[in-house]
């Protein structure tokens, strides 16, 4: 099994972004070079179905978005915890076992609490 | 050079290559399906069974003009599209494809790399995918496109916390988070779905979501958003988000037969009389007939399926799909731990 690290291991993958990049830079540049550009004003406008346009795009939207990103962060956080615990289950034995039990019980107690205060209740 | 870096790169340009191929003929495969399902013809026209669809499709897509709004962020517009092509394209990269060659005393493994943080790295590439829709939606500076990129985000953000628990429960059971290593295993045991059933219906659903598929597809739901996060783009940009999200399904596809299906197994490989080159070329064979299976539901699901509120769609992320995950990993540890897997 292969649990040594070497940046070695890296190099494929740095090949792989190189052969992608270089195609999504040719093709871009491709349709770039050979699309026709009949620029008028109309066209120009954000699309909305043909009436014209109101306001901005840019406008203050619904606060849920941003309380769901910041939800993410906490949960994504302590789902990487549990990743180191879960390759080393069985060496880790039984102490291990109820450690994370405890740590899964304070997130599922963080989840009914979010829960409990409406932060995910959408209308 | 070095045969293993000529090979590596040989096999990234090859693994890049089958999944834009692949992600091609999925849309052909896509409208043929819809059309089969609705009683039509589909795509005729262009070559017998309109086989050369895509290419017409991929040509007209470059020919087309490329149009930038006035109002939108220029360079952000074009780096959008871009970084998702990008990183749907590096995914493949630790899938392992088939065991592996033997070409002249030297062993070549079919998967462009085999790190052993290999899980790690699918989830940390698929969500920086999710930066792709947000810059692309965003940039456009159109009211759909901004509601189409807010919608993506946090349902591709949602899912991913549900996503990464159900995959906990799978690495209790392997001990690494290699997927040639996982491969490996179901090999010389049972497939892991057999296991980890719970599990694998988490990852399929969160699957689903995470590539904005139906019934997850309200991103772009072209009933209310007219295209969502891509509304404003066109030509290749636009080829480049669709296209994406068929390279996305390919590879996730890919991941599930690797982690809950055998991977490139299949059973009796062994008492079957092959040999090395012959058997890894047919294990590779067989992943690719599971991946085209997999497809088949993503597709036989798109045109089954309607799609969720946008309300239901938090509910079962956060509210059902959350604990449930919680509580395979909670299943999956008390059986280890009463049938004496522990130390």
């Amino acid at each position: 099994m292969n649990t040594t690290a070497h940046l070695w291991d890296y190099l494929p993958i740095l090949i792989m972004a190189i052969v992608a990049l270089g195609f999504v830079i040719t093709v871009m540049a491709l349709t770039h070079a050979v699309g026709p550009r009949r620029k008028n004003a109309v066209k120009d406008d954000p699309f909305e179905c043909g009436i014209p346009v109101q306001g901005n795009a840019r406008t203050p939207f619904s606060i849920k978005y941003f309380l769901v990103a910041i939800l993410f962060v906490l949960f994504d956080v302590e789902v990487i915890f549990m990743y180191p615990w879960a390759v080393n289950f069985r060496e880790l034995g039984v102490f291990g076992l109820w450690e994370m039990f405890a740590f899964m019980g304070l997130m599922i107690i963080g989840l009914v609490y979010i829960i409990r205060r409406g932060a995910l209740k959408w209308e | 050079m070095d045969p293993i870096i000529l090979y590596k790169i040989i096999l990234a340009v090859v693994v890049f290559a089958v999944s834009l191929g692949v992600a091609a003929y999925m849309t052909w495969g896509e409208r043929k399906l819809a059309a089969i399902l609705q009683d039509r013809v589909g795509p005729d026209r262009a070559g017998p069974l309109g086989l050369l669809q895509p290419i017409a499709d991929g040509l007209k897509m470059i020919f087309k003009e490329e149009f930038i709004p006035a109002q939108s962020n220029k360079w952000l517009f074009i780096l959008g599209p871009s970084f998702f092509m990008l990183t749907a394209c590096m995914t493949g990269a630790v899938v392992p494809w088939g065991s592996g060659l033997e070409i002249g005393g030297l062993y070549y493994p079919m998967q462009v790399t085999d790190i052993n943080i290999g899980l790690l790295y699918l989830l940390g590439v698929v969500s920086i995918g999710v930066y792709g829709i947000m810059i692309g939606g965003w940039a456009s500076n159109n009211k759909y496109a901004m509601l189409g990129a807010l919608r993506a985000s946090s349902q591709m953000i949602s899912y991913e916390i549900a996503m990464g628990l159900s995959l906990i429960a799978l690495v209790m059971t392997t001990g690494t988070l290699s997927l040639a290593e996982i491969a490996r295993q179901q090999d010389e045991g049972l497939a892991y779905v057999v296991y980890q059933p719970l599990g694998f219906l988490i990852f399929l659903i969160c699957a689903f979501a995470e590539t904005n598929r139906a019934p997850f597809d309200l991103p772009e739901s072209e009933s209310e958003l007219v295209g969502g996060f891509h509304t404003e783009y066109s030509s290749m940009k636009l080829g480049f988000f669709l296209f994406a999200e068929y390279i996305n399904m390919f590879i996730s596809s890919a991941v599930m037969a690797t982690l809950y299906f055998g991977g490139y197994n299949f059973p009796f490989q062994h008492e079957l009389g092959l040999e090395g080159n012959t058997l890894a070329i047919v294990q590779a064979v067989v992943l690719l007939l599971k991946i085209f299976i997999f497809i088949f539901i993503f597709m036989w699901v798109r045109w089954t399926l309607p799609r969720f509120r946008y309300d239901q769609l938090m509910n079962l992320g956060w509210k059902v799909l959350l604990p449930l995950a919680l509580a395979n990993i909670f299943i999956t540890g008390l059986v280890m731990y009463f049938t004496g897997k522990l130390a």
